[in-house]
This record gives structure tokens, C-alpha cells and sequence, in this order.
């Protein structure tokens, strides 16, 4: 299969990229690892008039932690530079449970999850973690910078916030507080399927009383679901028993999943009951 | 069409090549250069027998752009083997009987190599988990980990020479 012509920009500056952007808008597609938008070309889903490769682009790939312990993960920062951080399993437990869940291997070599935000595909797995964890994204175009929080840049399934003439440069977690509570738990038919559901979990602990919480569900709705509901009921809990039952039973109440080949409604919706309370049971816990 | 000549180093060997920017890498290995090693299955980078190493790193080939390899390098299956000394990695497979049809052979071959560059000692789940990107139609994954497994044992008594 091959993709329809298009002509080929590999800029070396981000001024020269959003050059590009701003004349070609609408016409132009990012291309950075490939790996949603090469299958997308070649079935011919898309047929961008240019594609401008952002991989030479400098100073992208890096993921590190900022002098006010925001973590900060560039447009190149692949999967699996975040599967092998020290840094992720040190201080950020649930994103260190989702890097090795996302495709396989080989794709994550070259995918990126700035990329996989903006495919924003319902089924995605990272934006469900940047949803938990009260992430944002950093774009740059004519106007300059602006940080849009995780809830407002998915707006539709393969739709995001960005205007046409705007690059997504960085994802934003900020620091977490007190004792750290995180996983992310997803249910694949096979090693590098799409999850039939996933449940990612981030929680703060001061005092022994929840003071922060983050839930978010993969699959089960026409875009990833933040459960403020449930999210609620945790925070002040000491996640006793008793909370994270009823975290669970508001997440699943959140889940708008379908029956499909991946299983029936109701399988999906309990698959999240589990998971939450699972992930709020057995994650991993450490002292930030 | 609008062609552009690249550069890519090929299995240790520098390439002029022109490329239309749509050809996807595959292409240019199997019918640009003649290295029909690689293979295509799936063409949804689902079954990873096109993989191939892009700066030493394991890539599926069908799902990546020719053009971009300008400036880099790739290694296929056929860059492997030393002259007429195997790599340890196309020995393993040898002894341990770990091909049927051979069509995922050279994938799962590059998978094995990108893993025992970067982990010279893995254990058998970081085989499994290393491979989980290569399917093999004919389902023979049992001796396909055996044979890297040994390929890491006979790389290690390399080392230690
Ligand atoms: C076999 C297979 C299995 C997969 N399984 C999973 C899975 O289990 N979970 C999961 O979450 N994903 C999965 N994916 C999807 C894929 O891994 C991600 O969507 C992918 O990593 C996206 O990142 P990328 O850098 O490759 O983006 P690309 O493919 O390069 O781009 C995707 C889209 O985002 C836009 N874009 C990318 N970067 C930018 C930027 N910086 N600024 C503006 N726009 C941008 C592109 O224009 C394009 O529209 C799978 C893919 C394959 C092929
Ligand atoms: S042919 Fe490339 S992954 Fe199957
Ligand atoms: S040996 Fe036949 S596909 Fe693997």
C-alpha cells in the first residue's frame, strides 16, 4: 500500500517548521514517529498535501524533571526512552505502568506520546495517564506559546485543540505530592493490541488522608473519561475499603463502552470496576 | 514526481539513492537495493517480519519513510552475517531449529539483535518481551526464544575470550 504523493519537508528549526505550518495549515500534516500517522497515510485515511517530519528537529527528545519538579516530556521523547527512565519508576509510578503497555516494541521505538495525544484516539493509552496525573500540553505557532490542560485538548476522538498552525512541543506532569499512590491496568487480547479497557490511577497521600486523586479510563467511551465523580470520593478518604468500592462503582457508572470484538458492554464495564479497585488496592506507593 | 536524492549507510555500506518522499523504507530495501531479506506481511505494522535496525534500533520498515533515512543508518538481516561467519544470532536459529516457513525469520532475527546489543544477558521473559512485536504465523515461538537465548550464552563466551 502506498500513501498518495505528497511533498516532504524535514525542517531543522522550529521557526522554519511553523513557517511551514502557517502556509500550509489545513494542508499539512506533523509527522513525528509514524507510527498512527504512516498506517493512516497508507489506507489513505489521510492525504495531507505535505507532511513536515519534525525528527530533525533539535532539543525535542528529552523527558526530564524542571527546577519546580514539573516533569517535561519533549514532541521526540519516545516510548521507549519513557519505558527505560529511572526517573518515571523513581517518581511517577503510573506512567512508569503505562510506558510498557503501549503497541509493542518494535512501535515503540519510534512513537512518541506527544504524538499519541495528538492522534487523540479514543483507545490511546497515554491520555488517559496525562488526564489521571492533571497533565498539560505545550504549543507553540504565530501567537506563541499557550499551555492547554489535558481535559480540554481532546475534543472529539482524533480531534485536538491545536489550530492548524500550532505544534504541540511538550507534555506537562506536574510534581506530585506527599506519598504517591499510581498504576495503570489494561486488558489487551495480545501483546501490542489496543486496550479492551484500561484504568489509570494517581493518587496523593499527606497525613494519611488522600489529598489529590486522578482516574481515568482507556476504551470505553468515544474519548478517554477523567472520573471527577469518583475522583471526588477519594480525596479526604484515608482509601479505605469502603472509598476506593465506591471510586469503582463511579467509574464504571463513567464508562460508556460498546460491544464489539473486543468483548460486550457490560464485560467492559466490569473489566473498570476491577481494575480501579485494583490499581487503588495494589499500586505502587512511594514517598515523593 | 518530485524525487530527492538521499544518502543512508546501508549494512555498513553508504547509498545514493533517489526517492519519491511516499516510498516507504521496505520498498527501497526490497526492490530500491535488491535486499529481499526483509520482508512484508502484514503492511499494518502489525507483524514486525519487515523489521529492520534504523541507528541500531529495531524499526518496522513498512511504517517508516524512505526519505527519512537520509543521513542514517540501516542494517537488514543481510548485514548480519560477517563475510561467511554467521552472527551469533543466525547460528542460534541454526541450532536451535527455530524457523518453519522462515517468512518472520528475519524480523524476529533483528528484534533478537536489537535486544542483545542492549542487553547482552536477558533472561527468557525479556526474550519473550523483546520478540512480542514479531508474530510467527507458524507459531514456533518456543524455539525462536531458545535460539537467542543461546545466541546471548555464545556472545557472552565471546566476551570472555
Ligand atoms: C501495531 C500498533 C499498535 C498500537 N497499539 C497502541 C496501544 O496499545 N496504545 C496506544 O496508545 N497506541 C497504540 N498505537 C498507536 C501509536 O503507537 C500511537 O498513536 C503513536 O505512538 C503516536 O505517536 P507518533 O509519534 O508515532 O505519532 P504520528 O503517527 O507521527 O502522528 C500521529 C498524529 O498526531 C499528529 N502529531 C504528532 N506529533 C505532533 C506534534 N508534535 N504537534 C502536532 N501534531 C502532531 C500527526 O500529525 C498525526 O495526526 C499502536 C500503533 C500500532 C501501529
Ligand atoms: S509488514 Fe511491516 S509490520 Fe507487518
Ligand atoms: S517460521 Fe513461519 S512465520 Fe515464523
Amino acid at each position: 500500500m502506498y500513501p498518495s504523493r505528497f511533498r516532504y519537508e524535514a525542517p531543522r528549526s522550529l521557526e522554519e517548521a511553523l513557517d511551514l505550518l502557517k502556509t500550509y495549515g489545513d494542508e499539512a500534516k506533523v509527522l513525528a514517529g509514524g507510527q498512527s500517522l504512516i498506517p493512516m497515510l497508507k489506507l489513505r485515511f489521510a492525504n495531507p498535501e505535505i507532511l513536515i517530519d519534525i525528527n530533525n528537529l533539535p532539543g525535542l527528545n528529552y523527558h526530564r524533571e524542571e527546577p519546580d519538579g514539573t516533569l517535561a516530556i519533549g514532541a521526540l521523547c519516545r516510548h521507549r526512552d519513557l519505558e527505560r527512565s529511572q526517573l518515571l519508576k523513581a517518581k511517577y509510578p503510573t506512567m512508569a505502568a503505562a510506558a510498557p503497555l503501549v503497541a509493542d516494541p518494535i512501535v515503540r521505538t519510534r512513537g512518541t506520546l506527544v504524538g499519541s495525544l495528538c492522534h487523540a484516539d479514543p483507545q490511546g493509552d497515554w491520555a488517559s495517564v496525562l488526564l489521571a496525573l492533571d497533565g498539560e500540553i505545550v504549543a507553540v505557532g504565530p501567537q506563541g506559546r499557550r499551555t492547554i490542560p489535558a481535559v480540554d485538548f481532546v475534543v472529539g476522538p482524533f480531534q485536538n485543540a491545536l489550530n492548524p498552525d500550532e505544534l504541540a512541543i511538550e507534555a506537562r506532569v506536574p510534581a506530585p505530592k506527599g506519598t504517591v499512590l499510581g498504576h495503570y491496568l489494561k486488558l489487551e487480547r495480545r501483546v501490542g493490541d489496543f486496550a479492551t479497557a484500561g484504568v489509570a490511577v494517581a493518587v496523593e497521600i499527606s497525613g494519611g488522608k488522600v489529598t489529590r486523586a486522578g482516574i481515568a479510563l482507556t476504551g470505553v467511551g468515544a474519548n478517554n473519561i477523567k472520573v471527577t465523580a469518583a475522583e471526588q470520593v477519594l480525596v479526604g478518604s484515608s482509601l479505605d475499603a469502603r472509598s476506593i468500592e465506591e471510586a469503582a462503582q463511579l467509574a464504571a457508572d463513567a464508562a460508556e463502552p460498546k460491544s464489539d470484538h473486543r468483548g460486550s458492554a457490560a464485560y467492559k464495564r466490569h473489566i473498570v470496576r476491577t481494575f480501579v479497585v485494583r490499581a487503588l488496592s495494589s499500586g505502587q506507593r512511594q514517598a515523593a | 514526481m518530485e524525487k530527492r536524492q538521499i544518502k543512508v549507510t546501508v549494512n555498513g555500506e553508504p547509498r545514493l539513492v533517489d526517492v519519491e518522499p511516499r516510498l516507504l523504507l521496505v520498498h527501497l530495501l526490497r526492490e530500491g537495493l535488491g535486499l529481499t531479506g526483509t520482508h512484508i506481511g502484514c503492511d499494518t505494522t502489525s507483524c514486525g517480519a519487515c523489521t529492520v535496525l534504523f541507528d541500531g534500533q529495531p524499526v518496522k520498515s513498512c511504517t517508516m519513510l524512505a526519505v527519512q533515512t537520509d543521513g542514517h543508518e540501516v542494517t537488514t538481516v543481510e548485514g548480519l552475517a560477517k563475510a561467511s561467519e554467521l552472527d551469533p544470532v543466525q547460528e542460534g536459529f541454526k541450532e536451535e531449529h527455530a524457523l518453519q516457513c522462515g517468512f518472520c525469520t528475519s524480523g524476529m532475527m533483528m528484534s533478537a539483535k536489537a535486544l542483545l546489543m542492549e542487553n547482552p544477558n536477558p533472561t527468557e521473559e525479556d526474550v519473550r518481551w523483546a520478540l512480542s512485536g514479531n508474530l510467527c504465523r507458524c507459531t514456533g515461538y518456543q524455539n525462536i526464544v531458545k535460539a537467542v537465548l543461546w545466541a546471548a550464552k555464545k556472545m557472552q563466551s565471546e566476551a570472555a575470550v
